[in-house]
């Protein structure tokens, strides 16, 4: 049994901290299974990222490298994790769970006749077997399970080990890079950019320490029967500005937009949090005038420490989900925190 | 013209409470067949941008293959059917979460292999890019390969048509961009995420017209006995965490945001 973990460079010629996450969990994985485990790396100059992992302790680290490669494309990203895995003749397989791997992994894992679980939030080892773990209905229910064919190519979810592990072994002996000539296949997708809000109206920000969820409460009539959404608007963005959190959404606020009520205007579904949307991972947790199990159950599953600031001291979804729950009117709550945070 | 076919799986309504059992094909959900089912969520967001491509570029035809129980099918079909013209490709077989992703997009390229008159070059083969049961992000990659596609676009939020044909497609990637890529003609995989329609209401008109194909389906529905593959489930358990959760009410909002700033600066 081999294991090859499977990587991209950023742009800028690192890996990310999801990929090192990623790779320590592999370099856990190997030793339980007291079995070597080889790095591969795709991009247009893997170079660098190699470099910088050579003494991870990996028995090979194996690129496939080139102009086509700077693309997240199925195609080529596809060919090139196949021949990699077809290299090392890997039986277990590991990427972070980014969406360049995400689109690919299960392709491939079908070309090389294995399969591919996705969303993997732990790996252990018994009797000399691997487990994962993983959330079905949308992080409703944990499940751990084996699977018995190989290839097992399996995309690690953020969080799954430290990094640590990983820069504490530069001591080791590094590993010889070898470059992967492979028959590229035609492909007729060119990546031509990438549109994101501009760097002001940004509001989804992964690497943040704190995720603040705005619920539907802020569009609905307040204590003066007025309806306050521009100041609404304007106090969630001043707190995004200032406390650099990401900010998350219940579905119901995120639909009032889609709607035509232009409510919160920089809401769209990619802030959308729980059952059809994301499941983000930071330390903390702000919900505000939230109500129901989206926000609080499936929208923080993978939240570390979690508040709410709620007008229902009976919330019975923040009860038991929350750390702390502030009875309080977030808009004045808001104000005050902005202001603090200002000063 | 397109043809355009649309993967979709039967989920429980997202408000039920889901508990799991251990069954004898392996893990369920306890009183499954009791659950009131609906279309995946983005599953039906695939199917609602289907009919709205197939209106634009006329001649189109939009197919939803769909894999349950034929009498979840028939529940769910008969609110799906109100809302856009398609034709139905009905497969009976489990749809729970924990049947293998690979069994299923087996299943799925046989019946949409059999479709008659199915030319590749035309079509676009939609789907959610993940299930609100099993999501796992797998199905719709496998489908493809088993079809020999390999333009593959998973969290699609916009697909656009240009005058040439070439399709412009936007995915989502980290930190809440979207990447752009062009792609100059189908055959292509396209695992939607949200979109951008909302959900059309019901037409009695459409769905009359739907529904007569939809009851020759479940007639003739076949068999499609997916189960758990090679995958040996250690268990499946709903989180028993719950926090002990600290109220703190009647006083000043300053005091709380004073608590909360430190809090958030609190490393």
């Amino acid at each position: 049994m081999s294991t090859l973990f499977l990587a991209h460079p950023e742009p800028d010629g690192t890996l990310a901290k999801s990929a090192l996450e990623a790779l320590s969990a592999t370099i856990q994985l190997a030793a339980s299974l007291e079995t070597p485990f080889c790095v591969g790396l795709v991009g247009e100059n893997p170079g660098p990222a190699a470099n910088s992992i050579a003494g991870c302790g990996a028995a090979r680290i194996l690129t496939v490298s080139g102009a086509q490669f700077s693309q997240a494309r199925y195609a080529t990203d596809a060919a090139a994790a196949e021949a990699l895995c077809r290299a090392t003749a890997a039986t277990l397989v590991t990427t972070p769970a980014t969406s360049r791997w995400n689109r690919v992994l299960p392709g491939v894992a079908h070309r090389l006749g294995g399969h591919a679980d996705s969303h993997v939030t732990g790996l252990t080892v018994a009797a000399g077997q691997p487990s994962i773990s993983r959330w079905f209905y949308r992080q409703r229910m944990e499940a751990v399970f084996t699977r018995s064919t190989r290839p097992w190519l399996l995309a690690l979810e953020g969080g799954i080990a430290p990094v640590a592990a990983v820069s504490n072994r530069q001591a080791q002996v590094t590993a010889p890079i070898e470059n992967i000539t492979l028959t590229l296949p035609a492909t007729r997708t060119q990546v031509t950019g990438f549109e994101a809000p501009a760097s002001d109206q940004q509001t989804i920000r992964p690497d943040a320490d704190l995720l603040f969820v705005t619920g539907a409460g802020w569009t609905k009539k307040q204590a003066d029967g007025k309806v306050k959404a521009a100041e609404a608007g304007a106090l969630i963005l001043d707190f995004l500005r200032l406390s650099r959190s990401s900010l998350g959404s219940t579905k119901s606020l995120v639909d009032l937009g889609g709607e035509g009520q232009s409510v919160l205007p920089f809401l769209s579904h990619l802030n959308q949090i729980g059952q059809t949307g994301s499941t983000p991972r930071h330390a903390k947790g702000l919900a505000t005038c939230c109500h129901g199990e989206e926000p609080h159950t499936v929208g923080w599953r993978f939240i570390g420490e979690r508040r709410a600031i709620s007008m229902d001291a009976n919330c019975g979804w923040a009860r038991g989900k929350a750390d702390i729950l502030y009875v309080a009117d977030a808009f004045a709550v808001m104000a005050e925190v902005n202001a603090l945070l200002a000063t | 013209m397109y043809q355009i076919i649309v993967c979709g799986s039967l989920v429980p309504d997202p408000l039920q409470t889901l508990e799991p059992i251990t069954g004898p094909a392996g893990p369920a959900l306890r009183n499954e067949m009791m659950l009131p089912a609906s279309l995946d969520p983005w599953a039906r967001h695939a199917l609602y941008e289907a009919a709205n491509l197939a209106t634009i570029h006329p001649g189109s035809k939009v197919w939803l293959v769909s894999l349950g129980p034929k009498a979840k099918l028939q529940q769910v079909m008969m609110t799906i059917a109100q809302k856009v013209p398609f034709e139905l490709i009905a497969l009976d077989g489990p749809t729970g979460g924990f049947t293998d992703a690979a069994e299923t997009a087996a299943a799925l390229a046989d019946a949409i292999s059999a479709i008659p008159g199915l030319d590749l070059s035309k079509v676009l083969l939609f789907g959610g890019w993940e299930s609100a049961s099993r999501g796992a992000g797998a199905t719709m990659q496998i489908v493809g390969e088993r079809l020999s596609i390999t333009e593959q676009f998973q969290g699609v939020d916009s697909l656009t048509i240009g005058d040439d044909g070439s399709l412009r497609i936007m995915e989502r990637v980290e930190g809440g961009q979207h990447q752009v890529s062009v792609c100059n003609a189908p055959p292509a995989v396209i695992g939607w995420a949200t979109g951008n329609l909302p959900e059309p209401s019901n037409n009695p008109r459409v769905g009359m017209s739907n529904m007569r194909g939809i009851m020759a389906a479940l007639q003739t529905i076949k068999p499609a006995p997916v189960g758990t593959g090679d995958i040996t489930f250690t268990s499946v358990a709903l989180p028993t965490q719950t926090r002990t959760t600290r109220i703190i009410k009647d006083i000043p909002p300053a005091q709380i945001a004073a608590d909360i700033v430190a809090w958030i600066k609190g490393g």
